[in-house]
């Protein structure tokens, strides 16, 4: 237990890195997501193909290779150098991997949502004459992402949680913390174990509970 | 209930509508058509770059040498190095499958039961054991095991423990969903004829909510088989530890092989996801339940598009 | 019905593979714990075979204890299992780059050591600038996790160095395809184990050569098992007298292995 207070700084730095990690992934496979999404419903087959080929590619390779690959390939390959300093060049990296392997779960929650509104919103955007881009931005989307806040959340929980296979290229986040704590208080594994898990339970409990309310505050009336 | 994006089996209800458009946009005219040819053409010619880029830098580094992927064209490293890998992945998904879906049973019919003294406790190890990752489940297992209990933990079964209680738990939540999605005059009317609990839940309930959860069951277990990679990190010599551990040391390629093993990895995904979809279908067409599919938790289920996946 | 005959072939199977990894291993055999992903120590070939230093011992002591041809077996044993192998009696004996320690002496016995390495530094050939371990200060070194090497060089240069150059990845291997490409400029582990990487790739890569820490690898038998252990180091001994043991350092370190000349002396306790 004493082990638990003594590290308190080095655990709170953890899990600092981790929330970070969480919101730069999240914030990008945000972006990239509704993009894929936007490509999975266009009317060029070619950008269909590349969507739906990303989107089952990546959801079918494991987390762990994803990062793995990232953090040797991507820096060997593109020559992607973020910073100096190796501990943030990593970090990067698995941001990268992160958001890139989320993005194909939130295009489809994106495409679910698209799905549930009526058909009637888009053939009336059609009539007044709003080609597809408009269509989607001004009409299509906004109810969808208002109509996937639930399920949305559910992917920010997943991501949350998966911050810890940054542990695979090193980056010292609250997994990689934990296992380098037990490695030195060999005798406190348990209460240091604890101490993880409510942690991530402070982290992904309340983040539930938020977009369960969010969905039903934004839900769309009709 | 309609849907908005191209769907070939909505198209074919609505004959009216060519096949492969949608409603966000008009079926193209002739100056729509010559746009999206030139759209095409610049798409792919983007797609053709980007892929010439990362050739070449492949190619400058290197790895694009014949002697790294050679390997992979020999049938005694596929024998001895990759399969090896690829039979632990397997046995470790196959063995952790097994005890989850008991498991997800027993704490998913636990959380409903009537005595708070079996629901409560159920509820609070599935709910604890959703909302922590696997990892340090895992690194609990393989550091805890041995000093608490003295126990020596191999990593296949720090590997299996941790791939059971996640999955489990996420299983149970499927088994809930899918009991509670049987209407309600089942059990009543099975109550009405004098049956015990124990007997509506085994006669009537499970009967029907196992049809209904099969899809999402089988999409979980797709999760499982992926999550088996995570042994890497406590060194299981698992499928991506062949790949990157073992190949490259014997032939210092470790980029192909990462790439080699990636293409395993989604093949034999698309398998099994082949089968949940397949299952979804076969449960939907034979009306033997009175219950909806359900989707695992969290997950998002487009209506009607037959295609489920775990959130993971 | 049809779901419920997939469910039952897919448990069929599953139970096929639970038993097929359950029975393994026979009696009369002479099982040697090795690494499998170490080149130049213990490595697992296309073929099936085993090559490497570790494996060459292993092999000399199997035929002076009177085992040769199949029934010898190898067993991967990677650093976190090596202890509870032994102590389970899942393997004879452990050659797998395995240290001398105090704390492991308390569960397992030792024989040898048959080969004495240090912590050294792996650099690209044609960097010059690193010569000891005091040029690491400002270089990006690569470490792998779980591993102490990189604990020496944090407790040395303190946790702002550990931010700014050090990176940890899944074993030295994963370091290679770094350093080549100068994400990172040096490698630091034992001799042995860069010795080992290097030789893959000769002239790349240069091997330092001024160990900064002693690791004896030994080899590991069940702490009551005096016996054994006697007669494994009369082996060891009769490997360093005849040549055999030179032979294995030039056969598997090849142009490094002008840094392990000389045998180590057995230690009997």
């Amino acid at each position: 237990m004493q082990a638990l207070f003594d590290e308190f700084p080095v655990i709170l730095g953890a899990f600092w890195l981790t929330i970070r990690l969480t919101l730069a992934s999240g914030l990008l496979a945000l972006v990239l997501g509704t993009i894929l999404a936007g490509m999975r419903v266009s009317p060029l087959p070619v950008l269909r193909g590349i969507g739906t080929a990303y989107v089952n590619i990546v959801r079918n390779t494991p987390l762990t290779l994803v990062i793995v690959f990232c953090g040797l390939g991507l820096g060997l390959v593109l020559d992607v150098s973020f910073s100096t300093s190796l501990s943030t060049n990593y970090l990067w990296l698995s941001i990268i991997g992160l958001s890139a392997y989320t993005a194909a779960f939130v295009c489809e929650a994106i495409r679910a949502g698209i799905n549930t509104v009526p058909l009637g919103q888009a053939e009336a955007a059609r009539a007044i004459g709003l080609t597809f881009f408009q269509n989607l931005r001004l009409i299509v989307l906004p109810q969808a992402l208002r109509a996937v806040i639930a399920p949305l959340g559910s992917v920010l929980i997943a991501l949350i949680k998966n911050t810890t296979i940054a542990a695979a290229i090193g980056v010292g986040e609250a997994s990689l913390t934990m296992k380098t704590l037990f490695e030195s208080h060999g005798d406190a594994v348990v209460p240091i174990f604890f101490g993880f898990a409510l942690g991530f339970l402070i982290l992904t409990l309340p983040t539930g509970l938020l977009f369960t309310w969010l969905s039903k505050r934004l839900a769309v009336v009709r | 209930m309609s849907t908005l994006t191209a769907e070939p089996r909505k198209t074919r209800k609505r004959a009216s509508v060519p096949d492969r458009v949608s409603v966000l946009y008009d079926a193209p005219g002739p100056r729509a058509r010559m746009r999206n040819t030139v759209l095409t053409v610049v798409v792919v010619l983007v797609a053709l770059l980007a892929v010439y880029v990362m050739v070449t830098k492949l190619d400058e580094k290197n790895q694009l040498n014949a002697d790294l992927w050679t390997p992979f064209l020999r049938g005694d490293v596929w024998i001895n190095l990759i399969l090896p890998g690829l039979f632990n992945t397997l046995s470790a998904a196959a063995v952790a499958a097994l005890i989850a879906v008991p498991f997800g049973f027993v704490f998913g019919i636990g959380r409903l039961s009537d005595h708070a003294w079996i629901r409560v406790p159920a509820g609070a190890v599935v709910e604890f054991f959703r909302a922590i990752p696997l990892l340090i489940m895992i690194f609990a297992v393989m550091y805890g095991g041995s000093a608490v209990f003295g126990l020596t933990v191999t990593p296949f079964m720090a590997v299996v423990t941790g791939l059971v209680l996640y999955n489990g738990s996420v299983l149970a939540e499927i088994v809930r969903a899918g009991i509670l999605s049987i209407p309600r005059g089942q059990s009543e009317a099975a109550l009405a004829i004098g049956l015990r609990k124990g007997q509506v839940m085994r006669m009537i309930l499970l009967p029907q909510g196992v049809t209904a959860m099969m899809p999402a069951i089988v999409a979980q277990l797709v999760v499982l088989l992926k999550d088996t990679a995570l042994g890497f990190i406590v060194s299981f010599e698992d499928l991506l530890n062949a790949g990157a551990r073992v190949l490259p040391s014997n032939f210092n390629n470790i980029i192909p092989a990462v790439i080699v093993i990636a293409i395993v990895y989604i093949i034999i995904n698309l398998i099994v996801g082949a089968i949940a979809t397949l299952l979804e279908r076969r449960s939907r067409r034979s009306r033997k339940t009175s219950a909806q599919p359900v989707a695992p938790p969290g997950a998002v289920v487009a209506p009607g598009s037959g295609d489920i996946s775990a959130v993971d | 019905m049809r779901v419920r005959r997939i469910g039952a072939v897919v448990i069929a199977m599953a139970a096929a593979a639970a038993s097929l990894t359950a029975c393994s291993g026979g009696s009369d055999k002479f099982v040697i714990g090795i690494k499998f992903d170490q080149p130049g120590l213990g490595q697992k070939q296309p073929d099936g075979s085993f090559k490497g230093f570790d494996v060459d011992v292993a092999n000399y002591v199997a035929k002076e204890l009177g085992y040769t041809g199949d029934k010898v077996e190898f067993k991967e044993a990677i650093s976190a299992n090596r202890e509870s192998f032994i102590q389970q009696g899942q393997v004879n004996m452990v050659i797998a780059t395995y240290s001398i320690t105090d704390d492991r002496k308390k569960k397992i016995g030792f024989a040898g050591p048959y080969l004495v390495t240090g912590q050294d530094i792996l650099t690209r050939a044609d960097d010059t600038t690193i010569n000891s371990v005091d040029d690491l200060k400002d270089k990006k070194v690569c470490g792998a996790q779980g591993s102490s090497s990189p604990k020496r060089l944090v407790d040395k240069f303190g946790d702002a160095w550990k931010g700014q150059y050090l990176t940890e990845q899944q074993g030295y291997g994963a370091c290679l395809p770094l350093l080549e490409n100068k994400q990172v400029d040096a490698i630091s582990t034992d001799a042995t184990i860069l010795a080992g990487f290097a030789t893959q790739s000769p002239g790349k890569f240069r091997l330092v050569g001024k160990p900064f820490s002693e690791e004896k690898y030994g080899i590991g038998v069940k702490l009551d098992d005096k016996d054994t252990r006697e007669k494994i180091n009369a082996a060891v001994e009769k490997m360093f007298k005849d040549g055999s043991w030179k032979k294995a350092v030039d056969a598997n370190f090849g142009e490094f292995g002008k840094f392990f000349t000389t045998p180590p002396a057995v230690e009997r306790y």
